[in-house]
């Protein structure tokens, strides 16, 4: 049952960043593109973890925190950009 | 694997897939980078808290113990999502994206996007200093 999940979520995640990527393409203006940016990192957690399941290991969950914590900085880093023109004021 | 265990880390797996594509869809079509903040921030937020649980509740009946990495990054998320999606909300009202025609209250945009934070209280020594 759980291969069955494994293998629905998977094909799930894939829709999702092809919808999200088509998003991060199009988006007509920056503020669309940083958040498509910031979902896609959601993303790539979930495949992470869900790739951790499917081969029964523990060892992916630093790679997931720090992918977590880079998609955080990074969006705040593009966000600040957008408001004040630099970065570190 | 237990069935029991095994049955319920799928249907909690599966729940969060679901929400996170909900997001996914929403952040394609809906019309507004106003509206579009909402689907993302919100849907996928739960749809991971869903994916993290159910990766806790696998790993802990594999490895035999508690594993808590997982609430960890379950937490981080949670705390972080409202953050960025109010940068970005501030960032598209300093742009000036135009939202569209029916949305309510369009005259707060200028009393929005004027306001900044309170200004830092005087201390002691900033007194001193001329």
């Amino acid at each position: 049952m759980l291969d069955i999940a494994i293998q629905i979520v998977g094909l799930i995640l894939c829709v999702s960043l092809i919808l999200t990527l088509y998003r991060l393409l199009v988006g007509p203006k920056l503020p669309d593109r940083i958040l498509a940016l910031d979902t896609m990192f959601i993303h790539g957690i979930a495949l992470i973890l869900l790739y951790g399941i499917a081969i029964e290991n523990a060892i992916y969950f630093e790679a997931a925190l720090l992918i977590a914590m880079l998609g955080f900085v990074s969006t705040s880093a593009l966000c600040k950009y957008l408001l004040r023109g630099d970065i570190i004021e | 694997m237990n069935f029991y265990v095994e049955a319920i880390a799928s249907a909690i797996l599966v729940f969060g897939g679901v929400f996170l594509l909900v997001g996914s869809i929403g952040l394609a079509r809906l019309p507004d980078v106003y509206m579009r903040l909402h689907a993302p921030t919100k849907a996928t937020t739960l749809g991971i808290a869903g994916v993290l649980i159910a990766s806790c509740i696998i790993q802990s009946y594999r490895q035999e113990s508690l594993s808590i990495s997982e609430l960890l990054i379950t937490l981080f998320l949670i705390i972080t999502a409202p953050i960025a999606a109010n940068m970005i909300a501030k960032a598209a009202l300093h742009h000036e994206i135009d939202p569209i025609e029916r949305t309510k209250g369009q005259e707060l945009i200028a009393t929005a996007k004027e306001r900044t934070s309170p200004p830092a209280p005087e201390t002691e020594a900033g007194k001193e200093t001329p």
